[in-house]
């Protein structure tokens, strides 16, 4: 394909797509994004050409490997195209039967269809309880498409965005555009992307820049990852279009070191767009000049904060600066910066396309548009789901989600990652927009949302958090270094049985200080999840230190594993499978527990046949009692 | 831009703008290219720091001087030494969660450097107990004086900071110390407001690299 040199080149080159793709073909979609690929995904794509092969099929078929599809509890996802049938958990011996019967046969392979719990089976996506509660409008058409195909992003209506940016409104009516649906930026702060946008624009200077922030590190978070490897081409599209509003011809994208598939999706993206003239110099004869240079992260999550990101790119350590003068003001090399998270540049395309007056009728009076969260832990159905902003937690953990698996309580929802918090049940039914969640004590961070069970401790999960920034905070200020080591400290001996009484209020203590005179947003909200939890589940943290005692059964130090010799049939399982060595006893001969050996693995627990029933965890001080 | 016959030049060339700013509710003069630090020593008014030298970037780290500024209706806490004065700011250098914010950070810095007479001095001012936090000696505060030295006066690049979060350490970079360090004469030692240079420095000259950090503390 040679170079597009005008908005009619690409609209006719769309329409020729269009026209080769009709009539339509079966197509059997894959995911093939990273979860699916470490499934198995590239045999599933071998085995379904080997069959379509064996069966003539060759030219009436397409086998598509595309990127996330979002249900990855039921990984692979296959989804049968133009009929929408969703296939779960497919292995490469199914293919035989999904080609014969589906393709050749026009029949359903009901083993692979969803299952509601009565029983019923469903075939179509769009019905299933996991998809059908959803609006996917950024991350939906990710079954249409393989990421690396630009004619497939095309055919799809994609780049029409950015030709009606530059063929049909001027820089300032973008930028209005933007500010009018008010998008907030996706990556945590919640900050309207049209205002950061014309900060920049009005800022002083000629050279003027705009990236894209990929360094997604939140633990338990990965939608900006599947987005970048699933449809690149929405956020360079986004990105383009918020250069030509900015007056940028400079854009980076920073890539986490960790995502190698992510990376190499974009660079195969930018190298398409450069060839079909929709980077360079006069896109599509616009005489807009604009293009794209990849900075590979080296592995830190402070540098996913826009300053220390910005140092990074400049080939200095990811430390943070002060934003006292806003980065839009002087960032990326002293020059007027704008940046957005993936997702937020994802989203730019549809507010084009479709208007802020549509964008503004999705969502919440504060936050418009949706929000793509990353439903993890305890939950029966984990991946990615999109919904409006405002939608409750329940719906998103209980409706989507399908609940706690394992006949287990819910206990709570960390959301917004390591800056984020922990909410409650009481708060089930909490519209989830970025106000009502930094309200609640939490944050929207990225949009990580991880579920906790009966057996999680609270405790422990923010002692879990802390450790994560302690040693991940870059250790410039003062606050941010020693504060959240300090907290750590008291966490630790908290778990461990060595609380102290006051030890809440010195948490507390600390916390304020650390908030409240850290250099950077890292150190700002390291004390949430301590101060959330604090908030929700005191009654947890006093368990701990005053009883010595964790409700959830979590923290090792404060529990132990014992075998009740009425129940045990001294059948050897535990026995032989303990990992140390600690259980005692033979054939015949009742077992029980070293507990100086014992390393609290649960094993012994796990594989205590159900019906003796003998090994139960406990509380250590209940035995002193 | 200000107009000079025939030539046209440029706010800075004309000299700094002057502007009034009100600090601990006094009237203060100051110029714009003053930070809010620089503002109030200028104007006799001590604000604590171990990060700050008059000749070297501010770097912002210690956050002994932040300081609470109001603009227009909202109030907040900066740290003054990057914080850029202003006209019609109002700001106050000692309220009761400055003192707070100082009296913790110097107690988190205590359980670094106990016994250093400027923390020990700075700590009774803001009513620091030493013992607060579990000691951990590295008898360093990270304050990066001794490495901005080094890199903008001497232009050697002989200290460097490693690592990152609790495990970050100021490091002499052995190969360019030994050829630098006796040449300045270790000026460092100079800006240091711990003293731990010299041990610092010994620490490097270790002739084996992988010796144990553990056998010297």
């Amino acid at each position: 394909m040679p170079k597009m040199n005008s908005i009619g080149e690409l609209n006719a080159y769309r329409g020729q797509l269009r026209n080769s793709a009709f009539p339509e073909k079966t197509c059997i979609a894959i995911c093939c994004d990273t979860g699916c690929e470490a499934c198995g995904s590239n045999y599933l794509v071998e085995a379904f050409n080997r069959e379509i092969e064996r069966n003539g099929l060759g030219g009436a078929v397409e086998v598509r490997q595309t990127g996330c599809l979002g249900y990855c509890e039921r990984g692979i996802v296959v989804v049968m195209l133009p009929d929408d049938i969703c296939y779960l958990s497919v292995k490469p011996s199914d293919v035989p039967d999904i080609v014969s019967e589906t393709i050749m046969g026009g029949r359903l392979v009901d083993r692979l269809l969803y299952q509601d719990e009565d029983g019923n089976r469903i075939a179509r996506q769009d019905e299933i309880p996991f998809y059908k509660r959803q609006m996917r409008l950024v991350f939906g058409s990710n079954k249409h498409m393989n990421p690396r195909s630009i004619d497939d992003y095309i055919a799809l209506g994609g780049y029409s965005a950015l030709a009606k940016a530059l063929g049909e409104m001027t820089p300032e009516l973008v930028l209005a555009e933007v500010k009018e649906a008010n998008l907030r930026g996706r990556g945590g702060g919640g900050f309207p992307a049209g205002v950061k946008w014309e900060t920049t624009r009005n800022a002083p200077g000629e050279i003027k820049y705009v990236i894209v922030n990929a360094d997604e590190g939140d633990p338990g978070a990965y939608m900006d990852r599947s987005l970048l490897e699933g449809n690149p081409h929405s956020v360079l599209e986004g990105l383009i279009i918020g250069a030509y509003a900015i007056g940028a011809h400079r854009g980076y994208v920073y890539v986490r070191q960790e995502y190698p598939a992510a990376l190499e999706s974009i660079q195969v993206a930018l190298k398409h767009a450069r060839e079909y003239g929709l980077l360079g110099q006069n896109i599509l004869g616009s005489g807009f000049d604009f293009d794209v240079v990849i900075h590979r992260g080296a592995g830190s999550f402070v540098s996913g904060e826009s300053s220390a990101l910005m140092t990074a790119i400049e080939g200095k350590v990811g430390r943070p600066r002060p934003k006292y003068i806003r980065t839009s003001v002087s960032g990326l090399w002293d020059r007027p910066t704008n940046l957005n998270n993936v997702e937020t540049w994802a989203t730019v395309p549809l507010v084009i396309n479709r208007g802020a007056g549509w964008f503004k009728t999705i969502g919440t009076e504060g936050s418009k548009g949706t929000k793509i969260f990353s439903l993890v832990g305890k939950v029966k159905n984990t991946g990615l789901v999109e919904v409006p902003m405002g939608t409750t937690l329940r719906e998103v953990i209980f409706d989507i989600g399908g609940g706690v698996p394992g006949g287990k309580a819910f206990k709570g929802v960390q959301t917004g990652g390591p800056s984020g918090g922990v909410l409650p049940v009481s708060l089930l039914d909490l519209p989830v927009d970025f106000d009502a969640l930094s309200e609640a004590g939490s944050m929207m961070g990225s949009g990580g949302m991880i579920v906790m069970d009966e057996t999680n401790c609270a405790v422990n999960t923010a002692r879990y958090f802390l450790e994560f920034l302690v040693g991940e905070s870059c250790g410039k200020c003062t606050p941010c270094r020693e504060g959240v080591a300090q907290m750590l400290a008291i966490l630790n001996r908290i778990c461990e049985g060595d609380g102290l009484p006051g030890d809440i209020e010195r948490l507390q203590d600390i916390s304020a200080v650390v908030k409240e005179a850290s250099l950077c947003a890292l150190g700002q909200s390291a004390p949430n999840p301590v101060l959330s939890t604090i908030r929700y589940f005191r009654g947890e943290y006093e368990a701990h230190i005053y009883e010595k005692q964790c409700p959830a059964g979590a923290c090792k130090s404060l529990i132990e594993y014992y075998i009740d010799p009425e129940k045990c049939k001294a059948c050897m399982i535990c026995l032989r499978n303990c990992p140390a060595g600690a259980i005692s006893g033979g054939k015949g001969q009742v077992h029980t527990i070293d507990q100086t050996k014992c390393t609290k693995c649960n094993t012994c627990l796990d594989v205590c046949p159900s019906r003796f029933g003998a090994v139960t965890k406990r509380s250590k001080t209940a035995v002193l009692v | 831009m200000v107009e000079l016959g025939t030539r046209v030049v440029t706010k800075r060339e004309a000299g700094p703008v002057q502007i009034t700013m009100t600090i601990n509710g006094v009237e203060v003069k100051a110029s714009e290219d003053m930070n809010i630090l620089e503002a109030a020593r200028e104007a006799g008014i001590d604000v604590p720091t171990l990060c700050y030298h008059k000749d070297l970037t501010p770097y912002g780290a210690c956050r002994l001087c932040t300081v609470e500024i109001t603009k227009g209706k909202r109030t907040r806490l900066v740290a003054s030494c990057v914080y850029p004065a202003e006209e019609g700011l109002i700001v106050q250098t000692e309220t009761e969660t400055i003192t707070r914010i100082r009296k913790t950070i110097l107690e988190m810095m205590l359980a670094r450097a106990p016994g250093v007479p400027v923390l020990r001095e700075l700590g009774s001012r803001y009513g620091a107990d030493s013992r607060r936090f579990d000691a951990d000696h590295t008898f360093c505060i990270l304050c990066g004086l001794c490495v901005r030295y080094c890199d903008e006066i001497k232009n050697a690049h002989a200290i460097g900071f490693v690592g990152r979060g609790e495990d970050l350490e100021v490091s002499f970079i052995p190969e360019i110390a030994a050829k630098e360090c006796p040449d300045c004469g270790w000026e460092c030692m100079s800006v240091c407001p711990t003293g731990v240079i010299p041990s610092n420095y010994a620490l490097a000259a270790v002739p084996h690299f992988s010796y144990p950090k553990s056998l010297i503390r």
